[in-house]
């Protein structure tokens, strides 16, 4: 083993796979998780000592869920694993850490971010009741704890997680009320040439949906979202199909509109950032191997834009074999070629699945004025508006500083989508020209007692 | 809302806690209850009821959203004082949480 210590943030498919790629070269990395252990959100597993989950549960993702999960237990061995670690801080060559509850100073030459990817939110009324969550937020419940949210739900919004996640709910015995895409069906067939570049993937995707309609459950395109209905609680979801209004009753609602790539830590360090139209969001910039503008700084998986599980692994494994030549240390470039191939077919995919999946027009989502944009602040959608209009405001920092959307606890990540569409609406600037939220440390809430004990590692 | 709460969560494999494995009690609003060992606090709490918190602005119970530790909105009370990210916080026996209920209405003062 070498003295170089390369460090890798992040602990699902992306970080697995280049942890061990470097382990595999004789390089030991620091692997940073906030995670119990290892495999993410999408292969979440349950807490140490909980019974595996049935098969089921997974559907078709149980193989590569399980491969995974063997690869993380090597690397949680062999590596130097540090799990239910929050990277909250992060400068040229360091990293600040908390763990077990210390603030602990790591120092990198070498940093592959692997930060992942949650869910994209879009605000609308009653989004903050208890009883609606996330899509990824549902599929947490199931894998990681072993329960459903409900007793009946229902699934809304758009993506191949919308009917993944239903599919699951579906086989692990909840009583699915409908499942209800904001795209039509139209835009979606209309993707599907595209989507030929990986046709695995996408007979995955229609069984799920066939398997829904076969089983009873509704499946409605192109609807728009209203509102969740109840008070306090959900009891039930509102949404336009066909130029009609309809309800439909339910205890919990699922909502997710596509995935939004974690990126707070790369702006930090002050990578390069460039609008990325298709997404919808600013992304850091790469090179094709998955070096970032620092020298020394490497990104893989869902956090430099959307691909998926199977296109972060080979992303992973990709950026640590360019770390590791860029030390010097000889790599197998057949390997290189190959990873590349791949991650072609795999972008050509996710740019149909794009297309097939668009995010719904968010102004139609806010037109009632009387959702909340910031759940943190709680801000309305007109209160922000109407910030928008008196100051002339153009800038989503700006927006931030007058409004306080954004400011809360959880640093805009769940409004930001909503915000900047709001912005660009009301201002009249283009999605593109409204900039991004910049980063602020800490990136997630930490108590301030930590601080005063910081120590180098 | 003065009717009991029907549980946001239910169990999806066998509800019973095998004997002897991973029973732990801890207290909500001052009742005792049963979790499993590897239950979040979120996990033991909406498997009782329908909320974790209060909304500081409006007064409005909340009951997280995306339990993966990035939306803040699960943030719950111990009586000790302590403030737990209940998505990412693993129940211990004896734990004291508090679920304030929700306010007669408009902004708190």
């Amino acid at each position: 083993m070498t003295r170089w210590r390369p460090v890798v943030v992040g602990a699902g498919p992306a970080g697995v796979r280049a942890a061990q790629t470097l382990l595999r070269h004789g390089v030991r990395p620091v692997v940073i998780d906030e995670g119990e252990r290892p495999g993410g959100q999408i292969y979440r597993r349950p807490p140490p000592g909980r019974e595996v989950l049935p098969r089921k549960r997974y559907g078709f993702e149980w193989h590569r869920a399980t491969a995974l999960h063997e690869a993380g237990d090597r690397v949680a061995a062999q590596a130097d694993y540090r799990p239910k670690t929050l990277v909250w801080n992060g400068a040229a060559g360091v990293l600040d850490l908390l763990e077990d509850g210390r603030a602990v100073e790591l120092h990198y030459d070498s940093l592959l971010i692997a930060t992942g990817a949650a869910d994209r939110v879009l605000p609308f009324p009653g989004w903050t009741r208890p009883g609606v969550y996330t899509l990824g937020g549902a599929q947490v419940a199931l894998k990681y704890q072993d329960t459903l949210l409900g007793p009946r739900i229902a699934f809304a919004g758009t993506g191949p997680l919308l009917y993944l996640v239903a599919y699951q709910y579906a086989r692990a015995g909840a009583a699915v009320a409908a499942v209800l895409d904001t795209t039509p069906l139209g835009t979606q067939l209309g993707a599907l040439p595209g989507m030929m570049a990986r046709p695995s993937v996408l007979a995955k995707g229609l069984y799920y949906a066939a398997w829904l309609h076969a089983h009873g459950v509704p499946v409605r395109h192109g609807i728009r979202l209203d509102a969740a209905l109840g008070e306090p609680r959900v009891a039930g979801v509102r949404y336009e199909a066909g130029g009609r209004m309809r309800e439909l009753a339910c205890d919990a609602l699922a909502v997710g509109f596509g995935l939004r790539s974690e990126t707070q830590l790369a702006d930090l360090l002050d990578c390069e950032f460039r609008y990325d139209e298709p997404g919808r969001a600013w992304l850091p910039v790469l090179d094709a191997e998955g070096r970032s503008s620092l020298q020394g700084v490497y990104l893989a998986g869902d956090g430099t834009g959307i691909g998926g599980a199977d296109h972060a692994e080979w992303a992973g494994e990709r950026a640590a074999l360019a770390m590791l030549a860029d030390r010097g240390i000889a790599v197998d470039d057949g390997r290189r070629r190959w990873l590349a191939r791949r991650l072609d077919r795999s972008r050509r995919f996710r740019q149909a699945l794009e297309r097939a999946f668009p995010l719904p027009d968010a102004s139609a989502m806010l037109a009632g004025g009387d959702a909340l944009l910031c759940r943190c602040e709680e801000i309305s959608a007109s209160q922000a508006r109407e910030a928008v209009v008196r100051a002339g405001i153009r800038e989503m920092n700006r927006l931030k500083a007058l409004s306080r959307v954004g400011m809360g606890l959880c640093q805009g990540r769940m409004c930001q989508a909503g915000a900047a569409e709001l912005l660009a609406h009301a201002s009249g600037c283009g999605i593109g020209q409204v900039g991004r939220l910049r980063a602020q440390a800490p990136i997630k809430p930490l108590p301030l007692a930590v601080l005063g004990r910081a120590r180098p590692s | 809302m003065t009717a009991p709460s029907l549980p946001m969560l239910r169990r999806a494999g066998a509800a019973a806690v095998p004997a002897g494995s991973g029973a732990l009690d801890f207290r909500l609003n001052g009742v005792p209850c049963t979790a499993r060992r590897g239950d979040t606090v979120l996990t033991a709490i909406l498997l009782q009821g329908d909320r974790l918190r209060v909304s500081p602005f409006s007064g409005a119970p909340r009951a997280g959203f995306c339990l993966m530790g990035a939306c803040q909105d699960c943030w719950v009370q111990c009586a000790d004082g302590r403030r737990l990210r209940a998505c990412s916080t693993l129940v211990e026996e004896g734990m004291d949480l508090h679920c304030p209920p929700p306010a007669a209405g408009g902004d708190a003062p």
